[in-house]
């Protein structure tokens, strides 16, 4: 049933797959972003209590989402590099942790933008925003300690192990409005389809969603060719790729 | 259309500050990253071409070098 992946264990045959996906992701990503940020700024209803500031939203919950969601992913490819000694996973953790990083740094910031005209204050440290913030350290470890090893292998492995400690942090920060008083309010959007907010303010939002989503495949696909590059200098492929280009 | 015109999109009832410096931050995040990811893309292409020619020439020389013993 699974055959079909197996193909993809080759690194050539991954790179010439990622090529071809990766102007699509960007299309796509450019596209969303534009209508979605337009909708967001220009067209959605201020909220009845936050006002105008409330259309940070489009971008600090995307961002915020996609932060865990990214984690949870770069966690299980660095179990599998670990267990099954994917070279390719090894490759794609590499890849993501600087996305993951940039998704997270956009949230913590955005929140505190976002928090002095709601709460008077840009920081405070409740559950919410402390866990976030561990997070972020726990994505630029993970980008540390690839780049702290001369040894490529060696150091996916430290990184590896760091994501998979990590991602204890991920739960905690996902319930934390609901197992601590926080300042931070809850979740509005607890399932897709069934938001705690009307639809011309929900619609917009799965528009900017998909649009990170994209941009941030387009990113970590661009990463990911150049990880692959970099651990296959020496194979033939790589040769004939590289000769083809100018230069 | 939330706003009658374009001063009052900027300044978005006193929260126009808040609202920029988000959509600032997050824009100037995701660009530099594209930025740097684009640029050490070439880098290693670059750097690995380099490489090769420099093998090539080594290894010319080296049959060179042979073929003049003979």
């Amino acid at each position: 049933m699974w055959k079909w992946l197996h193909p993809y264990a080759n690194p050539e045959k991954t790179f010439h797959l990622t090529e071809k996906l990766t102007p699509w992701f960007g299309y796509l990503a450019m596209i969303l972003l534009a209508v979605g940020m337009t909708w967001a700024l220009l067209f959605v209803p201020p909220d009845y209590q936050q006002g105008n500031s409330f259309r940070i939203f489009y971008i600090h919950v995307p961002s915020a989402i996609l932060s865990l969601s990214v984690y949870v992913a770069m966690a299980i490819i660095a179990f599998s590099a670990l267990v099954w000694q994917l070279k390719l996973a090894d490759a794609s953790v590499a890849a993501i942790a600087p996305v993951g990083a940039a998704l997270t740094a956009v949230a913590l910031f955005t929140g505190a933008a976002w928090g002095k005209p709601t709460w008077g204050t840009w920081w405070v440290w409740d559950a919410r925003l402390t866990s976030q913030l561990i997070q972020l350290f726990l994505y630029l470890g993970v980008i540390a300690l690839h780049n702290a090893f001369e040894d490529k292998a060696q150091g996916s492995k430290a990184a590896g192990i760091l994501a998979i400690v990590g991602v204890v942090n991920v739960p905690i920060i996902k319930y934390s409005v609901e197992w601590w008083n926080t300042l931070h309010q809850g979740q509005t959007v607890t399932q897709i389809g069934k938001p705690a907010m009307t639809m011309d303010m929900y619609l917009p939002f799965v528009v900017c969603l998909f649009g990170f989503v994209f941009l941030i495949s387009w990113l970590i696909c661009l990463r990911f060719k150049t990880e692959l590059l970099e651990r296959n200098a020496t194979r033939p492929w790589v040769k004939d790729l590289v000769n083809q280009t100018e230069k | 259309m939330q706003f009658s015109n374009f001063a009052e999109f900027i300044a978005m009832d006193g929260h126009g500050f808040y609202v920029w410096l988000s959509y600032g931050f997050t824009f100037a995040i995701f660009v530099i990253l594209a930025l740097f990811s684009n640029a050490r893309h070439h880098a290693t292409l670059a750097h690995i071409k380099r490489r090769y020619n420099r093998e090539k020439k080594l290894k010319q020389a080296a049959l060179e070098q042979n073929q003049g013993k003979r």
